[in-house]
């Protein structure tokens, strides 16, 4: 009888790492740091033992340079995992991302295969500032040719880990640092979950929110309280960012008429951005209202406390933009506001809330 | 004298010397033809020609087996054609069509041959310096004996991921050989404008890596230094790097000559010729009686028409449908 025991989601990670190192002899990891004592947030914590130095490399601080290097390899026929301990340094690795990884199996016509999984912690809190907390997914999402993966919940960050690395595609997989702590229940055997698109992760009437990753915990909290002022709301994790795959929430919208979208990065530009444009070109007729978007505002991640308070939107963000989307009464958007505030218990912004770990 | 004839009687001494002039002359007739052809407009990309620089690419591949792999830059047409690429892919390619080594969607700056170990060529100056290492990396990883060339030019070294992939390969001791063909130039900008007076060579030094300099336009001294890097990398000694000072005889990227135009002089380009490494070697082979007038006069044909038969093959060849334009963005 397979068995699925509520762990971490980092517990998760190296699940995946284990079974997809096992599995595909081919496969190696490689990272600054994957053979720390510390493991990368746990992810990496004793692989190197069960593996040895030749599947599990620590590297020179060379970002560009072993990206390039990670691709020649898997050009060859190896199935590199590389991790960044954030998303800031892999900026570094652009070069070969975009122009040699994305790029490799269209220009030679489907001779060249890259499958490559590139993992990035976003970092988020304690005064980790503008150049530790960053989170680009829109912005790898541009490339055709790349797949971006945001999974949420552990049981997903497992099997689409271990979905990424039997791809034969270069895989940016970026992981919520604050998503490490949120427990689910996780089947011990290696089951995959498919890379195709967004999942509903409560079904609403009223209106739809599309978020990812951070953010769906977020929506899930506003959404929460804004059942308890009568207003029902979907939440859609969408998970792949690209390829983006809009049918499911071009569905959710016919039912609801109403849209959010909530970003874990920047608002300007944003996946927000994109799913907004699409939606108003195929389904216009769908909208009861227009649709609004919740993203990062255009300045850098500050570092001090209070500031970062003002920086990041939270559940209460939610519940005032689908407050006025929906027409509820004053008193009632204050009602679910701190309904929504009070789910936090005072925990200071910079500090992962523990009442979201779950299980999920 | 036949070309097989002396190829098989030159074997014997060691140094393929014969073999390696058929190469460099028929990469020099390939690229004087896209030279005189390119005006017609039917090669549809940008074109880097290797002329002048033929002894670096034939006098390495000469040192290397065919499961070896290379990796090469936008100046990649003799890298290509030194190490087997296939010559009508090739011209299929420049043209744009179906039967490009890319089925047109890279042109000129992205050849490539799997089946001749030419892992791929990239445009971004050392962007495929990494990669080459990476296949050099998975060589290892894989427990064979092949090693993995990787092409640069001079500008290259002036690129941080040059020093972290020179890093990575010397701590692995990767079978990995870095050639540096040095000619002098970055599109218009000199060498001394760009790095201050040390030898290149020294670089590869400070990284670790079995360094020789060699005169890029002396194919033997190319070949010998090559098959040096080559025996060390097989035997697991690691990496090396090899310096090959040269010179591009024609503009930066097109067909034509540019020392009239004052960044570099026509005196510059007069002393190079007279240091063709083609003629240099044909002077040394007649001298030495492993060529004849007549097998030289019988190589040309033999080349010229190859190269008008693959010529023929690339323009009757068709576009590639532009049904298949969005298609193979991701693998399945």
């Amino acid at each position: 009888m397979p068995s699925s025991p509520v762990i971490t989601a980092s517990e998760a990670i190296r699940h995946a790492l284990e079974i997809g190192l096992e599995e595909h002899p081919d496969a190696y990891l490689i990272g600054e740091g994957v053979t720390d004592p510390s493991g990368i947030f746990g992810t990496t914590k004793g692989l190197l033992q069960r593996f040895g130095p030749s599947r599990v490399m620590d590297m020179p601080v060379s970002e560009n340079g072993l990206t390039g290097i990670v691709i020649g390899s898997a050009l060859m026929g190896q199935r590199p995992i590389m991790t960044h301990q954030r998303v800031d340094f892999a900026l570094l690795c652009l070069e070969q991302l975009f122009n040699t990884a994305a790029k490799c199996h269209y220009v030679t016509n489907g001779h060249h295969r890259v499958p490559l999984t590139v993992r990035m912690v976003i970092g988020r809190g304690w005064g980790q500032g503008p150049q530790h907390s960053q989170s680009l997914e829109a912005m790898f999402a541009y490339f055709p040719g790349l797949k971006v993966v945001m999974p949420t919940t552990p049981d997903r960050f497992k099997g689409m880990l271990l979905s990424s690395i039997d791809d034969d595609n270069p895989i940016i997989f970026l992981e919520h640092r604050w998503l490490h702590y949120v427990t689910g229940s996780v089947p011990t055997e290696g089951t995959r979950v498919p890379l195709d698109g967004p999942r509903v992760a409560r079904e609403g009437s009223d209106v739809t929110i599309v978020a990812s990753s951070y953010m769906v915990l977020e929506a899930l909290r506003a959404a929460d309280a804004l059942a308890r002022v009568g207003r029902e709301c979907e939440v859609i994790d969408l998970q792949i960012i690209r390829p983006l795959v809009i049918a499911p929430v071009a569905k959710s919208l016919a039912k609801t008429g109403r849209l959010l979208t909530c970003d874990t990065g920047w608002r300007t530009l944003g996946i927000g951005s994109e799913i907004v444009s699409r939606l108003c070109e195929s389904a216009w007729g769908a909208f009861r209202c227009a649709p609004v978007r919740i993203g990062l505002p255009d300045h850098p991640t500050p570092s001090s406390l209070p500031l970062a308070q003002a920086f990041y939107p939270d559940s209460t963000s939610i519940v005032a933009a689908i407050g006025n989307m929906t027409e509820l009464s004053p008193a009632k958007i204050a009602e679910a506001t701190s309904i929504a505030a009070a789910a936090r218990q005072g925990v200071p912004i910079d500090k992962p809330d523990p009442a979201f770990k779950g299980p999920l | 004298m036949t070309p097989q004839e002396t190829r098989s009687r030159e074997s014997a001494a060691g140094v393929p010397l014969v073999a390696m002039f058929w190469d460099m002359l028929r990469i020099r007739i390939i690229e004087e033809e896209i030279a005189v052809r390119y005006p017609q407009e039917r090669m549809r990309c940008p074109v880097h020609l290797s002329i002048g620089q033929e002894a670096v690419s034939v006098g390495v591949s000469h040192a290397l087996r065919k499961s070896d792999q290379i990796v090469s830059t936008h100046r990649c047409h003799a890298h290509y054609l030194a190490k087997g690429g296939d010559l009508s892919a090739m011209l299929g390619e420049l043209m744009g069509k179906a039967t490009g080594c890319c089925a047109g969607r890279g042109g000129s700056m992205h050849l490539f041959d799997a089946d001749a170990g030419i892992l791929l060529s990239l445009p971004i100056v050392a962007a495929s310096i990494p990669v080459g290492v990476g296949a050099a990396l998975a060589m290892r990883q894989q427990g064979k004996d092949d090693v993995a060339v990787i092409y640069l030019g001079d500008a290259s070294l002036e690129e941080g991921v040059f020093h972290e992939s020179a890093n990575f390969a010397a701590l692995h001791r990767l079978p990995a050989i870095f050639v540096c063909e040095n000619n002098l130039y970055s599109v218009y900008t000199p060498l001394n404008e760009r790095q201050p007076a040390r030898p290149l060579a020294d670089l590869g030094r400070a990284h670790g890596l079995a360094t020789e300099f060699v005169d890029g336009n002396d194919i033997t001294a190319v070949y010998l230094a090559a098959s040096r890097a080559v025996d060390r990398a097989r035997r697991g000694e690691g990496p090396s790097f090899l310096q090959a000072d040269t010179y591009r005889w024609r503009e930066h990227c097109g067909p034509n000559f540019d020392n009239h135009i004052g960044y570099r002089t026509e005196a510059e380009l007069e002393a190079w010729r007279q240091r063709d490494p083609i003629a240099q070697l044909r002077t040394k082979l007649l001298a030495s009686h492993m060529l004849d007038e007549s097998a030289e006069a019988a190589m040309t044909a033999s080349h010229t028409e190859e190269v008008k038969a693959c010529f023929a093959d690339a323009e009757g060849a068709p576009y590639p449908s532009v049904d298949t334009v969005s298609e193979r963005v991701y693998a399945v």
